[in-house]
């Protein structure tokens, strides 16, 4: 594999993006958490299709649990779409950072609508790794490369996860909807390395069930506004204490 | 008004894509400004770590379909020596989620049947 620096296209670029991508240490973790969330979709009564239109479209995996979760329990859709939001909020500041590395000085509004729509942690994080080394006007084929490698991984192993959720026995397919919450626990966990990120996560963990046993309407949403505020409530007051 | 009255589709679009591309596009729009750092941003990122750890604590212990045949207590263990795994092995999600998946197996394995 050349050196990033050195594509002679565009087209060069967007393959090397797309290389790196099923390289990348993303994929297996993308193939796993989208096995898992086939499954679920499965379990909820959503199609194949549907699941795979939500990945391209939705593009973010906390986002499509809680969407799947919510429209497969009957949630009532304003709730769904406040908590879909409220999980996806983290975006902005990643596209904020990202289209700086992207924008040169020809760089026009419309080529920077695919690589925002693409912005997600996993892209994120190989994009602010590669792109600083490589000459600006092959950062945004190579962004999109990334991107359309770890989607294609995505939609695949979705399909994936769906039909083996489909046809194994009972307790291997448990197992398969076990995926989800074991690996989101774990990398939510591991992504949590300020202690407010670490409270909200424990608070979540607690409160989530319980509103949901007292059904609370708009638990999921309940569940983020208490839990994140207390969480975010103790750092100010540690701060302001330090 | 449910997800049934409304197709599965449409429902996609209204409160998945939507809620969801509209950060995207505010960060496309703000494009400087906001940084990681920021206390609105702080906040949202413990708000959205509070929803998805409620989500993620429903489905072990509320599931449907085929984990409902697990005993909670088997997917609660899993799922705490899935993590202590992960918190044991040099903070290894894949260390984390095969043993998590093992203890299920085993206990599922052992109880229900």
């Amino acid at each position: 594999m050349p050196a990033p620096a050195t594509f002679s296209s565009s087209r060069g670029a967007f393959l090397g993006g797309v290389k790196s991508a099923l390289t990348s240490v993303f994929c297996p973790v993308i193939m796993g958490t989208y096995i898992g969330i086939g499954a679920i979709a499965h379990d909820f009564g959503l199609s194949a299709w549907w699941l795979a239109l939500s990945s391209v479209l939705v593009w973010a995996a906390p986002a499509q649990v809680i969407l799947i979760s919510a429209l497969g329990a009957g949630a009532a859709l304003f709730e769904v779409a406040i908590a879909v939001s409220l999980s996806a909020i983290r975006l902005s500041p990643m596209v904020v950072s990202l289209l700086p590395l992207l924008r040169g000085p020809g760089t026009r509004l419309r080529d920077l609508l695919l690589p925002t729509h693409f912005t997600a942690v996993s892209v994120w994080v190989e994009s602010l790794r590669l792109l600083p080394a490589m000459p600006q006007e092959r950062r945004i084929p190579f962004c999109n490369g990334i991107s359309v490698g770890l989607m294609g991984t995505a939609v695949t192993s979705g399909f994936v996860g769906f039909y083996l959720a489909a046809g194994l026995p009972p307790l291997l397919a448990g197992a398969l909807l076990f995926l989800t919450p074991m690996s989101f626990l774990i990398s939510t966990a591991r992504n949590a390395k300020m202690l407010v990120d670490r409270l909200a996560l424990v608070l979540g963990l607690v409160v989530g069930p319980v509103l949901s046993n007292l059904d609370v309407s708009l638990d999921l949403m309940w569940t983020g506004i208490v839990g994140g505020t207390v969480a975010y409530a103790v750092h100010r007051l540690r701060e302001a204490a330090a | 008004m449910t997800a049934v009255e409304l197709s599965p589709y449409l429902a996609l679009i209204l409160v998945g894509f939507l809620p969801n591309e509209v950060w995207r596009v505010l960060g496309l729009l703000l494009a400087r400004g906001l940084n990681e750092d920021s206390e609105i941003v702080v906040w949202s990122r413990a708000v959205a770590t509070a929803i998805l750890a409620g989500v993620i604590a429903k489905l072990i212990l509320f599931p449907s379909g085929a984990l409902v045949t697990i005993p909670l207590f088997v997917r609660v263990a899993a799922a705490v020596c899935g993590f202590a795994a992960f918190v044991g092995v040099r903070r290894s999600v894949i260390a984390g989620v095969l043993v998590g998946e093992a203890v299920l197996l085993l206990g599922g394995f052992l109880f229900v049947r």
